[in-house]
């Protein structure tokens, strides 16, 4: 499902003294089954714009269009009920919602509320346990019981018990250990590339952004600063900084070696194999160029 | 004598429980180190950590900080010596501005007004935060209220701080800020540091780091040696350090890489040097 902001502006507490403007003309579409970056530093506008994509927030002018549903603030939707079973939103430190005694009344927590019997509800719970990596043997767990990273994949599996076209990460990896966020992106990376769900991922990690987005949109003081393809937007390494972002390890490491005119590359480095095989075309340039200069002297 | 000594301690949560969680753990940790604690989840850092205060009490085995015994009469004394900072900031804010936060703990041991109003003003210059004084925490970032939990810890003028992945739920900003005060906290009083992190760069700043696996201390060697373990690290909670993900693939392409650990500036040197030669 595609996702598209329209001159979108929000306000908190407009005309009051605490009025707050924090987005700013925001245009932008997530087109559906993308895989979407969206960064920018803490307080440009990042969790605002999360909660206007299942109408959360509703913009105070413009419009988000969500599917074939408009949200905005001259005609309100009277059921956001679609909305929210299309759009799936896992928000940071999700285990801190989980609740409910067991874990299959936890997941199942969800369905009943939109009209699902417990009975229907609790056979998807146990269903959609293996897409996040466990297995039914963990439905009548107290889900306070489980590792953290174990009690993230509950939370989020929550969130796909409803069939979300559209999953909205923010900050999936925090606070998990390096192997824990390796799995949990490769389980977002599998969600999108054999379910076609589209993934909207506010993350920190400019890595994560490198290695798995196909799209970002990097944000700055509530306004839309750039956009493009990450190979695009991560070239500009002093602007990302200006702006308080990181990029990539890789870009990082490639433009050490770029101080040397002679390393200068044409391509940023998105992966660390792009990164190899780049070193190791200049290393090869450079042994043959020895080599003809060897000739030349013999 | 060593500042911190462990001499063969056992730890479970419940007696009923098989397993200890430390299993005959012996170290000794001199004033003024950095130490890193790295291992999978469940290895037992944060349980050894919290050995060192008393709020784990081990089954078998005795713990010594700074000369003295832990035992039920020294416990409040050794308190103040250890200072601990854990995960989570909202969990750890217990006054409604900082100052107050900060307060919290000399109000616990009855420090006089007077006192406590300069210390407080002292912790809070050292971690940068003096112009927050009246600030609420819901006004602070997640990195802000560490430096406040830092300073809290300060005003009681411990001899160790101890960092319970501190960092972990921090973004990198945040994760920066808390990183660089606790080292110009270091460098201007020598306090010991013990952190259990997964993040390579605190982990790089130890002067030696313990690995743990099923609550014993496996290895012990400067970040140095211990960051040329490679994918292993990555079952110990760590990231394998950028420079030597870069030298494997580099080496797996033909290259005849160097084996010692090489930071990224000596490797970008070395790229250099060795093309200079072709």
């Amino acid at each position: 499902m595609e996702i598209r902001f329209e001159n979108v502006n929000f306000t908190y507490q407009p005309d009051t003294p605490f009025e707050n403007k924090v987005l700013h003309d925001i245009n932008f579409t997530i087109k559906d089954k993308s895989y979407t970056a969206i960064v920018g530093h803490t307080g440009s506008g990042k969790s605002t714009i999360l909660q206007h994509l299942n109408a959360l927030k509703i913009p105070t002018t413009g419009s988000v269009w969500i599917g074939d549903t408009e949200i905005s603030a001259k005609d309100q939707v009277k059921s956001l009920n679609d909305i929210r079973k299309e759009v799936g939103v896992v928000f940071q430190f999700p285990e801190a919602q989980l609740f409910e005694e067991t874990i299959g009344k936890d997941i199942a927590f969800g369905p009943q509320n939109f009209g699902l019997s417990e009975e229907e509800a609790l056979k998807r719970a146990e269903e959609i346990l293996p897409v996040v990596g466990l297995d039914a043997s963990f439905m009548d767990r107290s889900p306070f019981d489980l590792s953290g990273g174990q009690m993230r994949r509950v939370a989020i599996a929550g969130v796909l018990v409803m069939k979300p076209s559209v999953l909205v990460l923010d900050e999936p990896t925090a606070g998990l250990d390096p192997k824990g966020q390796f799995e949990m992106m490769s389980l977002f990376k599998e969600l999108h590339e054999k379910q076609d769900i589209t993934i909207v991922l506010v993350t920190h990690q400019m890595e994560d952004v490198a290695d798995y987005a196909d799209h970002m949109i990097v944000l700055d003081e509530g306004r839309v600063v750039g956009e493009g393809a990450p190979g695009e937007v991560f070239q500009n390494e002093q602007w990302l900084q200006s702006i308080q972002l990181d990029v990539p390890k890789t870009v990082e490491f490639a433009q050490m070696l770029a101080e040397d005119e002679q390393w200068v590359l044409e391509d940023v480095p998105l992966t660390i194999h792009e990164l190899s095989d780049f070193i190791m075309e200049k290393l090869q340039k450079s042994a043959v160029q020895g080599e003809r200069t060897g000739d030349v002297d013999g | 004598m060593s500042l911190i000594s462990l001499q063969n301690l056992f730890y479970r949560y419940t007696t009923s429980s098989e397993k200890f969680v430390l299993n005959d753990i012996s170290l000794t940790i001199e004033k003024g180190e950095w130490i890193t604690l790295i291992g999978a989840n469940g290895s037992g850092k944060s349980t050894l950590v919290k050995t060192l205060n008393g709020l784990n009490v081990p089954q078998k085995g005795e713990v010594t900080i700074d000369g003295l015994a832990l035992n039920e009469e020294n416990i409040w004394t050794i308190r103040q010596k250890v200072g601990m900072v854990f995960q989570n900031p909202d969990n750890q804010f217990v006054g409604s501005t900082v100052q107050d936060d900060v307060a919290f703990g000399l109000e616990n041991i009855g420090v006089p007004r007077e006192e406590m109003i300069e210390r407080i003003d002292q912790a809070l210059i050292r971690v940068g935060m003096e112009n927050f004084k009246q600030m609420e925490p819901a006004r602070l970032s997640g990195g802000q209220k560490q430096r406040v939990a830092i300073a809290g810890i300060l005003a009681l003028r411990p001899e160790i701080i101890v960092l319970d992945e501190a960092t972990s739920m921090l973004d990198p900003k945040g994760r920066a800020e808390v990183l660089s005060t606790v080292k110009s906290v270091k460098e201007e009083s020598n306090v010991t540091v013990i952190s259990i992190t997964h993040d390579i760069n605190e982990a790089a700043q130890a002067d030696r780091i313990f690995v743990m696996e099923q609550g014993q201390i496996k290895h012990v060697d400067t970040p140095e040696e211990i960051f040329k373990l490679g994918e292993e690290l990555i079952d110990l909670g760590l990231n394998v350090p950028f420079a030597e993900q870069l030298k494997e693939e580099l080496a797996r392409r033909g290259l005849n890489v160097p084996e010692e650990y090489m930071t990224e500036e000596r490797l970008v040197e070395w790229l250099w040097k060795y093309d200079s030669k072709m």
